[in-house]
């Protein structure tokens, strides 16, 4: 069985007063796509967010439990939330490039941001960026365009770049929210490709709304339903043979 | 009108809608808003072209020397106004140099840092200071800041800091100057530029903040690399803006830059800006020389007013082209 890379226990999130994620505990697997679905407002995004602590960014936003990352709690009292978002990556329902950078330099923006002594050399960025956009699927795109704008780029290659975007700084996990939700069919079925192509050297979480998205993507999924993280199991068998009453009711369609 | 159309399968048919008065409204409305739009365009061609002509025999008479000569000379009737053309860009850099960083640091705390409590009273207060009226800036400057001028910041400037060696900082120190107009005016457009970068930086959505945070982006990254780059055109748009005030500012100024029509390196000596030689002057100006001698200066305060605005909107629409 794989290694467990990053996992949750006892995780409560709030907004304000609002309890967003109640008492979550899942594991994440090294090298495996783990989707978590559930209806609108069930927390999913929040559970994610909890993981690169993004969360605490949000007025308000407050985590209680732990989260170990290779066996070390990010929320302990030494932990520095912005190295932890350099090894935990994320991409957004919409696309986020910067929009007044070009395309090599969107994908060269997290390494920008790298503490000195991290940072790779000049001469490397280029080789970085080259490799950031190949495993992103998109290098054949822009090759040819690299000092371009970043905002020429259509709605769905502009989703890809935020991942290369993500992959540059050589994350070990990858957390997807939505990553489709702002996307045209086409451009959809690009990104899944690239996600389920991404396992074989990251680990990935991906948020979604869409359950085939979900079947069709990952090796487990996680249901979520009113902040409380209902079940966890391979996709396969969450999908066919769910043991909670309430995983089955919502896979077969009958809410959400 | 024609019968209407009917709807088949309704024998009677509906009525028709009473089209007529409603297009003459239509027509009325668009000729009235018409002319609007056409009228101010033509009261900023009229005020430019009487301006003009009036001035245009003062040009006539000294040809370039009028921008060239430092002579300025009514009694004579010799009208070299190089000393308040330099006067007007010199304290309005000047002003520009010492508020933009001042505006934009103080609209970045309040944007980005500043806890709730604080970034509404003190927004508000900088929005203030555009309310004091500039006779009131100019009665401050020269009672409190000249003096101030003369026993601090010069003997700062030249003693302490070693830099009386300049040309900038050499010679007499009188009070009232290039250099305390140029303060006073810093003062007075600090609140346009903090204001408009103040808005601009809070218009930068939320996904581009979280997308640098993600990335491991500390605070001051995300706003250096996803904020400022976002929000450069309006920033930009801010300071020219304040540039415009600051070229055009009058009453402050005429009472603190001493009003001598000369051209000298040191910014504390004094000087004289075109605003503040057409103050000064419109109500002795009696000979015909004279008067179109102030006309030519208002003319080509009025032409590097519009050149200013221009660059300014060409740097706004191309840095703005670029960010969408």
């Amino acid at each position: 069985m794989a290694n467990v890379v990053l996992s949750a226990t006892g995780l409560n999130a709030y907004f304000g007063a609002v309890h967003a994620v109640r008492d979550a505990s899942i594991e994440f697997r090294e090298r495996e796509v783990t989707a978590i679905i559930g209806p609108s407002g069930c927390g999913k995004s929040t559970l994610l967010r909890c993981l690169n602590r993004m969360h605490e960014t949000v007025p308000g936003g407050r985590v209680t439990g732990r989260v170990e990352f290779h066996g070390q709690d990010l929320y302990g009292p030494d932990v520095n939330p912005i190295e932890v978002r350099r090894h935990i990556g994320m991409v957004f329902q919409r696309p986020t490039p910067f929009p007044t950078l070009s395309i090599r330099d969107n994908v060269a923006a997290g390494l920008r941001a790298m503490r000195r002594a991290d940072r790779p050399p000049r001469a490397d960025v280029d080789r970085i960026v080259e490799r950031s956009l190949q495993d992103a699927a998109l290098w054949d795109e822009v090759k040819d365009r690299l000092r371009t704008g970043a905002i020429g780029l259509s709605g769905g290659q502009q989703q890809r770049l935020c991942i290369a975007r993500a992959l540059a700084t050589s994350p070990s996990v990858l957390l997807l929210d939505e990553p489709t939700a702002s996307l045209d069919p086409i451009s959809t079925q690009k990104v899944e490709e690239l996600v389920y192509d991404l396992r074989q050297h990251f680990t990935v979480v991906i948020v979604t709304h869409n359950m085939q998205q979900a079947a069709r993507v990952s090796d487990r999924t996680a249901f979520m339903l009113n902040g409380e993280l209902v079940e966890v199991a391979p996709t396969n068998k969450l999908f066919t043979t769910p043991s909670d009453p309430r995983t089955e009711a919502y896979v077969t369609g009958r809410f959400g | 009108m024609e019968d209407a159309p009917s709807i088949e399968g309704n024998p009677e048919g509906p009525t028709a809608p009473q089209m007529g008065g409603g297009a003459l409204g239509d027509r009325v409305y668009r000729w009235v808003t018409t002319l609007c739009a056409l009228l101010v365009p033509a009261l900023l061609i009229y005020i430019g072209i009487t301006v003009f002509v009036a001035g245009w025999p003062a040009f006539q008479k000294a040809g370039t020397s009028f921008f060239t000569s430092s002579r300025w000379d009514p009694v004579n009737g010799i009208f070299g106004a190089a000393p308040a053309i330099y006067g007007t860009l010199v304290s309005s850099a000047i002003a520009l140099v010492i508020a933009t960083p001042l505006a934009v640091g103080a609209a970045v705390f309040l944007a980005e840092l500043a806890p709730r409590w604080l970034r509404q009273p003190v927004s508000f207060l900088i929005d203030l200071l555009a309310a004091i009226p500039s006779v009131v800036y100019g009665l401050w400057g020269i009672f409190v800041l000249a003096p101030l001028m003369r026993s601090m910041v010069a003997p700062f400037l030249k003693h302490t800091l070693h830099l009386g060696d300049l040309p900038f900082f050499s010679g007499p120190v009188y009070g009232p100057g290039m250099l305390t107009a140029g303060v006073i005016l810093a003062i007075m457009i600090l609140p346009y530029i903090s204001a408009v970068t103040r808005e601009v930086l809070m218009a930068v959505p939320r996904s581009q903040r979280e997308a640098a945070l993600a990335l491991g982006a500390t605070r001051w990254e995300m706003i250096r690399d996803a904020v400022i780059p976002g929000a450069r055109s309006g920033i930009v748009g801010g300071i020219v803006l304040g540039l415009g005030r600051a070229l055009g500012e009058t009453m402050a100024v005429t009472m603190v830059i001493g009003n001598t029509p000369k051209i000298s390196a040191s910014l504390f000596s004094t000087g004289y800006t075109m605003a503040s030689i057409i103050a000064n002057e419109f109500n002795e100006a009696v000979s015909a020389d004279h008067q179109a001698a102030l006309m030519a200066v208002g003319a080509s305060l009025l032409v590097i007013a519009l050149i200013v605005n221009v660059i300014a909107r060409w740097l706004v629409a191309r840095v703005g082209a670029s960010a969408s």
